[in-house]
């Protein structure tokens, strides 16, 4: 009987942090979404993500308030958008390498304005967790079982599941995200239809790098309240695999989220508990998973036909 | 072309400087210093020059071949174990230079295994190889601990209960000769002082006959460096390799086995990556330490140093020991001047965005030129091309 408990407590565990741990992937995999549906393959989430999530925390740690550490992490991202569009819209770069550039860069400029702007890891209050009350002694999160599960997140955990149907709407019912499927299935169509395919590809990334400045803040300031120096350790990575992953859409995203994050979780737990599963090999099980998931035939159909094409008008 | 990139990414630099209230001229002065300007400086930049220019030549095979190798930290890693398990195997039962060899050839190995899996992928299952390589990246980091924390641990660390995850020293026997070394063999027993050799000059002599951590790994990148260059440009396979890079469509219909280029193209850029690893174990770590300190970025900075090099394998070597010099510099920097060394990195990705999208500037230039060219007499495969494409503008 209290074997099940605890493997019930464990079990409950893992689908807590699970879905907390889901947050950063959800937000930088959906931003990466709307960038790659346009056609461009944004290899700098990452650097991307760690401006966001220094500039995020900064904010939040000189005014105190975290939605002002929200903002500025989109800003940044956005403005980090903006270059990589630049160089991989305007100037035509391969996209594979100008996203290296953009990591080293954020991940250098980060790192820099941390020791020098901040010197030491500091704590901040960020996003408080939810508990839902609805009456002074009533709250949600008490039901018991999965009341903690579902209803103990922070503002920034839901903010990243809403994102998911509203980015799917956004894609699929809007007539802005049949331009960015149209520019990143058949620009030249979209051009002669009088589509911007510049102007649309620009919003798609700028909105994407957007939402990874978010997808860094809500570890600095949500999940961990702290910063520290290449904080997100790959994440960024594996956000632009999971969109591979999660067929270019916001809901196959979503579940490969959270089958990423659900294995780390149970890769922590793996470790507390001591089980006789080496921790290290635990870590790689996602990494090897969404090779073996790149591999399925079926998905590279639905691949963006443009996808890392740059568009230019008139030539050929 | 990439030198301007290079000016206007230390431009930009200067620029972060000054928001910092570091005045940017003395900052690169003690970074080129530091760098360039002493026996040490020098020595060391050399050190970082050398796996540089090994995963650069790699990198070098794989966009020529037109695939993208993002994984040479991974290769790197890969490498550096199987050399040290079998440097640690071996250690004692057979003559050193043989050792060395073999622990060469074994890094490159493993490392070419970890480049065809993705090429693999790549060419048979279509899986996106910029991908698949980043995670294998995080997977030979995994395997790195596990090995290190368990079968290859040190037996010191396990005694005395620290744990630390490192390897045993590898034996003095299979270390890379340093220039020192070599220099004592050859019987140059004189000093910079004796031969009144004063400024630069005595620096540069110091580099090559006293005792720094300088390895005879830089001779052997450069050989390296010259090998590539003869099998991209004059071996039949290398040809292959270039022209399904240029053209995967054209190389199929002249017949060539574009599928399997890809994979020998990854194949030999992961080989050159998992052989600089080999390099720092044998020449400079001699033995197998915390994976992401062995592999150390080259894998990235490599990428920087080929497309700063055009992607020519001559052209790789003064490019590697420029960025190498960087490196040290950066160093050297943070210590004269408080600025963190990480303005390296962020400097790093700068030249590689600025060299990416001068590339464009440069295309666009040719472009206008073949335009002009064909106004005149058109060049007969133009001809062809024109004949069969639909007249748009007037």
């Amino acid at each position: 009987m209290s074997e099940n408990l605890t493997l019930l407590a464990i079990v409950l565990g893992i689908l807590h942090s699970g879905i907390r741990l889901a947050t950063p992937y959800l937000y930088a995999a959906i931003g990466e979404t709307f960038a790659q549906r346009s056609g461009v393959l944004n290899l700098g989430v990452e650097g991307i993500m760690l401006m966001g999530a220094f500039f995020g925390f900064y904010a939040t740690f000189q005014t105190g308030n975290p939605w002002i550490g929200l903002v500025a992490a989109a800003l940044t991202g956005s403005l980090m958008g903006l270059l990589m569009a630049v160089v991989s819209i305007t100037f035509q770069a391969e996209q594979g390498i100008s996203g290296i550039g953009l990591y080293m860069f954020g991940l250098g400029i980060s790192s820099l304005l941390f020791k020098t702007m901040l010197g030491t890891v500091e704590g901040v209050q960020g996003f408080r967790e939810l508990h839902f009350c609805l009456t002074s002694s009533f709250c949600l999160a008490d039901i018991p079982i999965l009341g903690d599960v579902f209803f103990s997140h922070s503002l920034l955990t839901y903010g990243a599941y809403a994102l998911v149907p509203i980015a799917t709407y956004v894609l699929n019912k809007t007539t802005w995200g049949l331009k960015v499927r149209s520019v990143g299935q058949n620009p030249e169509a979209a051009d002669s239809l009088g589509v911007s395919v510049t102007g649309v590809r620009y919003a798609s990334v700028i909105l994407g790098a957007s939402l990874a400045g978010i997808a860094g803040a809500s570890l600095s300031i949500s999940l961990l309240n702290i910063f520290q120096e290449n904080m997100t350790n790959g994440i960024g990575f594996i956000a632009v695999a999971l969109v591979y992953f999660g067929s270019w859409t916001p809901l196959g995203v979503m579940l490969g989220a959270l089958l990423f994050s659900s294995i780390n979780a149970l890769q922590l737990w793996v470790q507390v508990l001591n089980l006789p599963i080496p921790s290290d090999v635990a870590v790689m099980l996602p990494y090897l998973l969404t090779i073996i998931a790149l591999a399925i035939p079926f998905r590279r159909s639905l691949q963006p036909a443009a996808l890392t094409k740059p568009f230019s008008r008139g030539e050929n | 072309m990439p030198v301007f990139a290079v000016l206007a990414a230390f431009a930009v630099g200067a620029v972060i400087l000054l928001l910092q209230g570091v005045n940017p001229l003395e900052a690169y002065q003690s970074m080129i210093i530091g760098a360039f300007g002493s026996k040490n400086g020098l020595s060391d930049t050399l050190v970082k020059a050398t796996p540089l220019l090994l995963v650069g030549l790699g990198i070098a095979i794989a966009f020529r071949g037109g695939v993208i190798n993002i994984g040479a930290e991974g290769q790197i890693i890969m490498g550096s174990l199987f050399t040290t398990w079998v440097g640690l195997q071996l250690g004692n039962q057979v003559s050193g230079v043989i050792v060395i060899i073999i622990g060469l050839l074994a890094g490159a190995f493993m490392g070419g295994i970890w480049g065809a899996i993705p090429g693999y992928l790549k060419a048979q299952l279509g899986v996106n190889e910029i991908l698949s390589t980043i995670m294998l990246n995080q997977i030979a980091i995994q395997i790195g601990y596990y090995l290190l924390r368990g079968p290859m641990m040190d037996p010191a660390e396990i005694a005395a209960g620290t744990n630390i995850p490192h390897s045993a020293r590898l034996i003095k026997d299979i270390d890379m000769p340093r220039f020192t070394d070599i220099a004592q063999s050859l019987g140059i027993t004189q000093s910079a002082k004796d031969l009144n050799l004063q400024g630069f000059l005595g620096e540069v002599y110091g580099v090559l006959t006293e005792p720094t951590r300088l390895h005879s790994g830089f001779i052997f990148a450069i050989i390296m460096a010259i090998v590539v260059y003869i099998f991209l440009w004059r071996t039949t396979i290398g040809y292959r390799i270039r022209a399904v890079g240029l053209n995967r469509h054209a190389s199929r219909y002249a017949g060539m086995n574009v599928k399997r280029t890809m994979v020998l193209s990854m194949t030999l850029s992961g080989a050159f990556a998992g052989l600089a690893g080999a390099v720092e174990i044998l020449g400079l770590h001699h033995r197998m330490f915390e994976p992401t300190a062995v592999s150390a970025g080259y894998g990235f900075s490599g990428i920087v140093a080929a497309l700063f090099g055009k992607l020519h394998p001559l052209g790789i070597i003064p490019s590697s020991i420029l960025f190498g010099g960087l490196l040290v510099g950066g160093d050297k920097m943070q210590r004269a001047m408080q600025v963190p060394q990480v303005l390296i990195t962020a400097i790093l990705g700068l030249v590689v965005l600025f060299v990416v999208s001068t590339d464009y500037i440069v295309r666009r230039r040719q472009n206008r030129r073949v335009d002009t060219n064909m106004r005149g007499e058109q060049p007969v495969e133009e001809t062809a091309v024109a004949a069969t494409a639909p007249e748009v503008t007037p």
